[in-house]
């Protein structure tokens, strides 16, 4: 269920996914060493859908989403997103990573370049937009982030939630099918949060297929079609946001949400 | 003992103050002169007597060299008579004018006289290059890197060995001498160090293994041997193991020996700056798309390469005085044409030595301590733009 219309949307069409499923993990395995990580996680996220992911630290949700675009290699199982299999293949690692946007909780904006400049760099480089065309593309969407007037600043000119919403504006920027967001608001400073979720909230609304990780349990209830809870490295259940903070099943889940819900 | 004002506010629980506090100027004891030698040379007792040690020390040091590089020192003459005590009775310091009929064949060796102007111009080009290169509002900045790398190695090599084509005699590398080859060993190290350098760099920090065995092996290999090392194995060696006609000119060998060790010193450094990059500039380069050599080109190595400049410009002070070393297979650098000059008869006398030595002292300095300075500009400038 989402919440009444806000004027929060940021009115992006998010780019057609050629599959009605967007990622569709199967009997995923990842080990770090002899550190078994990963333990057959079974997810299908369709078109349009919003998951948050929850957890305790250390349940592995953020590897989770990392091997979505790869950034972490899984070891067995399946991980398909969008029709396209990860394996080994660097084209179809390269194809993913172009239409899936990652939001890091620590930003990872480029410090050496200016906020358009961050935002145009991909465009440029991987999509081969010619240059004022991206930076048509890239005011448009820090105009939706409301930051435009700070396009010529460094990112280290700017307070963290303002750096955050461009991050968010430069994964946009190269159109993606598929956003992640790995803990999002989880290095911000309390007074900031507000202004990110607001952003996401405003993705959400224009249909935007994503995945969160995150504590934000106001924003879970708000936007997620399913709140998945993980826990040493397997997915321990998953629901709707009304069944799953009402009427939470598993054990575990209910003393998680009896810890962090005061 | 009566409260002040001040003191009650402090004491009770609720205060509020009424009226703003007005900056005031610090009190005179900091300011001007006398508050700058308070402040550095007399603000403790340690610092009281490193200043007056450094003082006698100067004092001790300075007049002496005063003496002997201005008021005793001889200005003309034609010959070692000139400066000769027992000739001149009177106490003798430097003898100038060796060093100033020598002066020429301390810059350019035995470059045949006629063609000195190639040198000259190549000179002057270096020199354009680098007030381009220093200049920061100079235009067209962006091609400087294009005119060092890639105009100024064609041209001067066409313009110092010679191309009768077009008109320019042959000069065999065995007679270049002096600052020529100075320049031309340190700025060829410069030059083909750095982008070597980083190759190393990034294969030793690269994923595939033969790749990273490579750069392990040729990084600490050439790090493991000294300079005189690898230049005697340049120049003795290399020709045992290449027939007679393809056997690389003399300084060519040692050019090659300079760069490849110097590249060696260089991926470390590089090597350095690239692990100072955090994790996630690398993750968020990969989130959006970018492959390896976009990531490196354009995210990782211009942080990097920025926060290790200082580092580099010591390397390249280190790589400028090692050059003196091609002078044990036979090349004629500046140092060993000073070298050759003082036991020349004609300027025999007690002080030709020092007097050369002072010369080449001098050369070295200033060209070593203008990339220094160059380094801590550079430095102070981009903590300046440094907004992470």
């Amino acid at each position: 269920m989402m919440a009444a219309t806000t004027n929060t949307a940021l009115h992006i069409k998010p780019t057609q996914l050629n599959t009605l499923i967007a990622v569709e993990i199967v009997g995923m395995n990842k080990w770090y060493g002899d550190f078994h990580v990963l333990r057959d996680i079974d997810i299908k996220v369709k078109g349009g859908e919003r998951i948050v992911i929850c957890g305790p630290s250390g349940s592995g949700k953020s590897t989770m989403i990392r091997c979505i675009n790869r950034l972490e290699e899984h070891q067995t199982g399946r991980v398909v997103v969008d029709g396209v299999e990860l394996t080994n293949d660097l084209k179809k690692i390269d194809e993913v990573r172009r239409d899936v946007g990652m939001v890091f909780q620590h930003f990872n904006l480029f410090p050496h370049l200016t906020v358009l400049e961050n935002c145009t760099l991909a465009p440029i480089w991987v999509r081969k937009t010619p240059k004022r065309e991206a930076e048509e593309i890239a005011q448009h969407y820090l105009k939706r982030v409301k930051i435009p007037e700070q396009a010529g600043k460094f990112p280290g000119q700017l307070s963290g939630g303002q750096q955050q919403r461009v991050a968010i504006a430069r994964a946009l920027c190269m159109n993606p099918k598929i956003m992640l967001f790995d803990e999002p608001t989880s290095a911000l400073d309390p007074e900031m949060v507000k202004e990110v979720l607001d952003t996401m909230v405003g993705l959400a609304e224009d249909g935007m297929t994503m995945l969160v990780v995150t504590h934000e349990m106001g924003f879970a209830r708000q936007v997620a079609n399913r709140v998945v809870f993980m826990d040493s490295g397997q997915i321990i259940e998953a629901n709707t946001p009304e069944e799953f903070f009402n009427h939470p099943q598993h054990e575990r889940t209910k003393l998680f949400l009896s810890q962090i819900l005061h | 003992m009566t409260m002040s004002e001040g003191d009650l506010a402090v004491a009770k629980i609720h205060f509020v103050r009424s009226a703003t506090i007005e900056a005031k100027p610090p009190p005179v004891s900091m300011r001007g002169a006398v508050g700058w030698l308070r402040e550095n040379l007399l603000s403790t007792k340690f610092n009281i007597i490193l200043t007056l040690l450094i003082a006698l020390l100067f004092a001790w040091i300075v007049p002496d060299l005063v003496r002997f590089l201005l008021i005793d020192a001889v200005w003309t003459g034609a010959d070692r008579d000139a400066c000769r005590e027992i000739v001149q009775n009177r106490a003798i310091g430097a003898c100038w004018p060796f060093a100033f009929e020598r002066w020429p064949y301390f810059v350019y060796g035995s470059y045949p006289i006629p063609e000195r102007w190639r040198v000259d111009v190549f000179f002057s080009m270096l020199a354009i290059g680098v007030v381009w290169l220093l200049w920061l509002g100079a235009p067209r900045r962006g091609l400087v890197s294009v005119y060092f790398f890639v105009v100024l190695p064609i041209s001067s090599f066409i313009l110092l060995t010679g191309w009768k084509a077009i008109g320019l005699q042959p000069v065999d590398t065995v007679l270049w001498g002096g600052i020529l080859v100075t320049i031309v060993v340190a700025w060829v190290g410069i030059v083909v160090s750095l982008p070597l350098g980083i190759l190393l760099a990034l294969g030793r920090r690269s994923h595939m293994p033969a790749v990273r065995l490579f750069s392990v092996i040729f990084i600490e290999f050439v790090r493991g041997v000294p300079l005189v090392t690898v230049l005697f194995m340049a120049s003795v060696m290399l020709p045992l193991f290449v027939p007679e006609h393809l056997s690389p000119d003399k300084l060519l060998r040692a050019l090659i020996g300079i760069a490849l060790f110097a590249s060696a010193y260089m991926a470390e450094v590089v090597r350095a700056g690239l692990q100072a990059i955090p994790k996630g500039q690398f993750e968020g380069a990969m989130a959006v798309g970018l492959g390896y050599s976009q990531m490196m080109r354009l995210i990782v190595l211009p942080q990097a390469l920025k926060i290790t400049i200082p580092n580099i410009v010591n390397t390249y002070i280190g790589l400028f005085k090692d050059t003196t070393l091609v002078f044990i297979v036979g090349i004629f650098d500046f140092l060993h044409t000073v070298e050759v000059s003082r036991i020349d008869p004609k300027w025999a006398t007690p002080v030709t030595s020092t007097t050369g030595y002072a010369v080449a002292a001098m050369f070295y300095l200033v060209f070593c301590y203008a990339m220094s300075r160059y380094a801590r500009a550079t430095e102070a400038r981009l903590a300046k733009s440094e907004r992470r």
